[in-house]
């Protein structure tokens, strides 16, 4: 293999790849926050009204977890228009993932809310707290406690997977080392710094996530977050 | 020109690319089945440097996109002078992206088993082969069956992203239905609706697993 890799041209290319990686940031970060969000309230509804509604959480979630994320981002991305929904790339990869990480996020928190235990909330009856402190006090905050880790492997995923949204034009990271190699054809050295940069990229979210759980939920939580790895879910 | 409208034909296609699909995740799962085996052995190996370049191994691989394993190895592979057809950098992808997960599955089932196991089969004067291969191996598959079923689900679904490289599997057809017929919604729920018509058993399949593992345990 005669092959010389020449990193040098890369540099003249850096505006692209810095705009790349700032898409990449913004579209994780917007839909790390709108997806957990979603997630907290999608899990607390099915658990609170059960019924109907658990029915439709229950299957919103099965239908995205057994789904590909691309064939999700194709529906939205070229589906939508059909129904009269015209949406630019980067707001339909924002949709895409956060839809996502929704149904996700509400599968991870659910068993959270399910690991509590009932001896708990009777604890919490007897201290005379009312249903929702009960609520917010004893179930959701001890269940994302619990489940923090989990969560954060599930961000860390899914800002990885927003390189997919390449498929669709967003020009976000991965789209930027597909403009550079499309210039240079240097394609071995680009992907090669690219995903170096999505490494650093997953090691600096950790580290982010981690010292938001020790704000939130203290040293234990976030040191369990900086180790655990991505939890493969059922 | 008239355009193709979707029809039966169409889903003929959708249908015979979904062979493309189960392939390339058979193809994933024994390539990155034997990989991963061997990283979760150096994972839990005696020697310290051992452990941590396995460690490092998983740590890399799942730190970055298959998005990136799979242009990786699509121009790692032509620069190294293979002509190879878009099979094969598929195929290679998904095998090292199944690898890193799978063997960090495996090393915490290999790690699940109690320690007395270990001591226990020591005692016996077991040789460290003997005792992976007699008593904590057997344990410790039945311990990751659940993950390693559920995992199975990720890698169907990530065989869509080799669409980009342009192997035509599930989701590549779709696109090129698309591109002939221009009814995306229906094309792409048809789609979604094969996947889902494979990996849902899956997902139940590890979720009853998983309930019957831990039949005997307090919860």
């Amino acid at each position: 293999m005669s092959y010389t890799f020449q990193f040098g041209v890369l540099a003249q290319y850096q505006d692209q790849i810095l705009s790349g990686i700032w898409l990449t940031i913004k579209i994780s970060v917007l839909s790390i926050i709108l997806g957990c969000a979603a997630g907290i309230g999608l899990a607390s509804v099915r658990s609170i009204w059960g019924g109907a509604v658990r029915f439709l959480v229950d299957a919103y979630v099965e239908i995205i977890r057994n789904t590909p994320f691309l064939v999700q981002l194709f529906i939205v991305y070229f589906g939508l228009p059909g129904l009269g929904l015209r949406v630019g790339a980067d707001t339909a990869a924002l949709i895409g993932m956060t839809i996502n990480l929704a149904a996700y996020s509400t599968e991870i928190i659910r068993a959270g809310i399910e690991a509590v235990h009932k001896s708990q909330i009777e604890a919490g009856e007897a201290l005379g707290f009312t249903r929702f402190q009960i609520y917010r006090h004893v179930i959701i905050v001890p269940a994302i406690a619990k489940v923090y880790p989990a969560l954060c492997s599930q961000f860390v995923l899914m800002m990885l997977a927003s390189s997919i949204c390449s498929a669709i034009s967003t020009q976000e990271l991965a789209a930027s080392a597909a403009f550079v190699e499309s210039q240079t054809y240097r394609s071995f050295e680009i992907y090669i710094a690219v995903t170096l940069i999505y490494l650093v990229l997953a090691l600096a979210l950790r580290a982010v996530l981690a010292v938001v759980g020790m704000w939130l939920f203290g040293r234990r939580v976030a040191r369990r977050t900086m180790t655990a790895l991505p939890e493969v879910q059922a | 020109m008239t355009l193709k409208t979707f029809g039966l034909d169409q889903f003929g296609f959708l249908l015979f690319s979904l062979q493309w699909t189960i392939l390339l995740t058979v193809i994933a799962l024994i390539g990155g089945g034997l990989l991963g085996f061997a990283v979760a052995l150096a994972r839990t190996s005696q020697l310290k440097p051992v452990r941590i370049a396995a460690a490092t191994y998983i740590q890399i691989i799942q730190g970055i996109p298959v998005l990136m394993i799979l242009f990786l190895s699509y121009y790692g592979l032509s620069l190294a002078g293979f002509e190879l057809p878009p099979l094969f950098a598929a195929g290679a992808s998904m095998t090292v992206y199944a690898s890193g997960y799978l063997a960090e599955i495996w090393r915490g089932s290999i790690q699940a088993v109690p320690k007395q196991q270990w001591e226990a089969s020591e005692s016996l004067a077991m040789t460290r082969l003997q005792q992976y291969r007699y008593v904590i191996l057997p344990q410790a598959m039945r311990i990751s069956l659940p993950p390693t079923v559920g995992f199975a689900v990720q890698v169907v679904k990530n065989t869509s992203i080799t669409s980009i490289i342009g192997f035509v599997e599930l989701a590549r057809a779709g696109q090129l239905i698309n591109n002939a017929t221009f009814q995306p919604f229906r094309v792409f729920l048809a789609v979604a609706a094969l996947y889902f018509v494979v990996c849902y058993p899956l997902s139940q399949l590890s979720r009853l697993l998983e309930r019957r593992l831990h039949a005997g345990s307090s919860r």
